[in-house]
């Protein structure tokens, strides 16, 4: 049988979900003499025709061009995995769709007219069919490991989906909360990065986007008496995964401050 | 004959652009490096955050060198609210960027360049031949990537830095059991060197002004006053009055300039010249062994730049490490206040410059972020105007990988600049 084949593909984004799989260094070897890196611009030069069995994308839809070139990549792929907050959840980007896209432009470029750029950033599954999500920022790539095993096992991938407090709990890591008073987005957070905040002694930012199936609203309830400044809870859920539902709908309940809307700053 | 040349994707380098040369009669009418990688509103989006959100949301600019955004971001709001750190936290912030330096370089030199001079296509098809070496490259890099775990909780936008120090003090005895490793690397880092210089490196040079950060006692990384190689030197307050930031039609990056309109060079080639005489012992007997000392004027030998540099951060990490004694609180309390602050330091791909106007509720008011492959823009196509009279008379394939070698010898992070390098040679 031959090996299946793999692409990756890159949309806005910082490149750290790729570089993620090439992190993988005890096990990059391996991985490619079971698979076929068959389009890896990061990585390799050569390229093999589609289409391919396997498409990890990274980054998130903001420019008409993207558009186009998700639903090619979409027609290419056998499955299509969404990898990394950006692909999954419009990623910091998305902070854009908050505010004035020319606002923005005006704010970092001297002549904004030159730019193409869509008013929104979006998550691939808001463009094109999505087989399988991994979340966070970056990526756990032991996770991106798990989906290709997963393919070529003929069997559903493991992605645990329950919250960061849970983990925190299992592994004995005192309430960042409860001990120290510190806001901490981690009842509401999706599992995957290690309890990496409350285990450095800080509140989680929401980077792994939300747990499905976690009320907000009493997560909401539990960070308001810690706020150690004026909307630091909304900051928190405005952050990384701003525009993934959960998120934005809880930052929605809270006030905002005209002083703390980002944009023009010329 | 007309003929266009279309060929769609310039690999190995982090982010898209596209470059287009058009030829006419043989002669070479016009050079465009585009770059379309999506523009990216980071500034924008800063305005208006809480100060401490920075260090996390300015990371995600880059997931290569996130340290880097990191580190001149949290000096530059520091600067802004008066907070000084101590001694500790600088080093232990010297030995992050380390760490951030070790995975990098091995990136680059292996990974992305290296396929070039060995003719690979890249450190796959290199792997098929020489297995060792490649394993011998990951394991290099990984050891930057474990440091960089140690302290910031993981390599791709570590969680631990904050304005006025580190959330938490570092696991003493982690990083001292991984000093054996380190020596690994450095000793792997002396054998790059050693490699490196059997490779055959195009013969291409020019003269360059050079820039990059100084200082009297060491080989500038984490912080310093910025030096051109043309002698003048300022404080980093003076940066945007010195070095010139133009948005140009067809790309979405900002390119650089000197106030006379002139090209400049930053990182590792730009360090080694300026700074070669600061750098620790070792690396500058591995230099030596292969004689190799400034000026160093052809681009494509950064890589040996590169590798001198491991060496020179390795031995430093080790050092740092050794020393490494947590004590005290791992940050400084201090009060919000409002200012406006400067932070440079040299990212793994040259100098990174910040500035943050903050106001009384330490609310960001003015971003202001200047990436080093944006710095390195022009110069990159003034080189390609210099290399392609000998390229363009070649075979379509050979030309492309000319081009697509110096560009990449840049080590251009064009995702940090504002995906895709598209080669174009137009011969009408």
């Amino acid at each position: 049988m031959s090996k299946p084949t793999l692409a990756v593909y890159k949309f806005s984004s910082c490149d750290g979900c790729q570089l993620s799989i090439l992190n993988l260094e005890d096990e990059l070897l391996d991985l490619v003499g079971v698979v076929e890196v068959a389009y890896f611009l990061e990585a390799r030069r050569q390229t093999l025709p589609g289409p391919y069995d396997i498409a990890l994308v990274e980054g998130s839809v903001t420019t008409p061009h993207e558009a186009e070139r998700i639903q090619e990549i979409r027609k290419q792929a056998k499955i299509l995995v969404a990898i990394g907050a950006c692909a999954t959840s419009g990623g910091i980007q998305a902070l854009r769709n908050f505010t004035r896209v020319e606002d923005l432009a005006m704010a970092v470029y001297e002549h904004p007219e030159y730019l193409q750029t869509l008013p929104k950033s979006t998550p691939i599954a808001e463009n094109v069919k999505v087989d399988y999500e991994l979340w966070g920022c970056p990526v756990n790539k032991y996770q991106l490991v798990e989906v290709i095993q997963a393919f070529i096992q003929k069997r559903r991938p493991n992605l645990p989906t329950h919250s960061i407090c849970l983990d925190c709990k299992r592994r004995g890591i005192v309430c960042v909360i409860v001990a120290h008073g510190l806001a901490c987005l981690g009842p509401g957070t999706r599992t995957g990065c290690g309890v990496l905040c409350p285990a450095n002694g800080r509140g989680c930012y929401g980077c792994f986007g939300p747990a499905p199936n976690e009320d907000m609203k009493t997560v909401l309830a539990a960070l308001a008496p810690v706020e150690r400044y004026p909307g630091e809870v909304r900051g928190l859920l405005t952050n990384i995964s701003n525009y993934a539902p959960a998120f934005r709908q809880a930052a929605e309940l809270l006030p905002t401050r005209s002083n703390q809307t980002p944009g023009g700053q010329k | 004959m007309n003929q266009d040349i279309h060929i769609p994707a310039l690999a190995r380098v982090e982010g898209e652009g596209a470059l287009t040369i058009r030829v006419k009669d043989g002669e070479i009418n016009e050079i465009l490096l585009n770059i379309y990688e999506p523009p990216r509103f980071f500034e924008g989006f800063l305005h208006g955050r809480y100060f401490q959100d920075v260090p996390d949301i300015t990371a995600r600019i880059c997931g290569i060198c996130p340290v880097a955004y990191q580190m001149s971001s949290v000096q530059a709001l520091e600067a802004a609210m008066q907070v000084t750190i101590s001694p500790e936290l600088r080093q232990l912030r010297q030995l992050l960027y380390c760490a951030e330096y070790i995975e990098s370089h091995a990136l680059h030199i292996y990974l992305l360049q290296a396929p070039d001079l060995v003719k690979q296509e890249s450190a796959i098809s290199l792997a098929a031949e020489a297995p060792d070496l490649v394993k011998k490259a990951l394991r290099l890099k990984k050891a930057g990537n474990e440091l960089l775990k140690i302290i910031g909780g993981r390599s791709v936008h570590p969680v631990n830095a904050c304005v006025g120090g580190f959330y938490r003090w570092p696991d003493e005895a982690a990083i001292h059991a991984l000093v054996p490793e380190l020596e690994w690397a450095r000793q792997a880092s002396i054998d790059t060197v050693t490699w490196a210089a059997t490779l055959d490196y195009p013969d291409f040079e020019q003269d360059y002004e050079f820039v990059a950060l100084n200082r009297v006692e060491e080989y500038a990384i984490y912080d310093g006053d910025i030096l051109s190689s043309k002698g003048k030197r300022i404080s980093p307050v003076d940066f945007e009055k010195n070095y010139i930031e133009t948005h140009v039609e067809r790309s979405n990056a900002l390119h650089s300039h000197t106030l006379k309109n002139s090209t400049y060079f930053v990182g590792p080639l730009a360090r080694f010249n300026l700074n070669y005489k600061k750098l620790r012992n070792m690396a500058r007997e591995a230099a030596s062994s292969i004689r190799l000392k400034p000026p160093l004027r052809n681009p494509y030998k950064g890589l040996l730049a590169r590798a001198v540099e491991l060496v020179h951060v390795c031995d430093l990490a080790i050092e740092l490490a050794n020393a490494y004694h947590p004590q005290g609180p791992s940050h400084v309390e201090f009060t919000v206040q409002p200012g406006e602050g400067w932070g440079v330091s040299e990212a793994p791909r040259g100098l990174l410059y910040h500035r943050y106007v903050v106001d009384e509720q330490g609310l960001v008011r003015f971003a202001r972020i200047t990436p080093p492959t944006a710095q390195n823009f022009a110069q990159m196509e003034a080189d390609l105007w210099a290399l392609a009279p000998s390229v363009v008379t070649q075979p379509q394939e050979e030309a492309s990988l000319a081009f697509e070698h110096l560009l990449r010898s840049y080590d251009p992070c064009i995702s940090c600049a504002t995906h895709f390098l598209k080669l174009n040679i137009e011969r009408v």
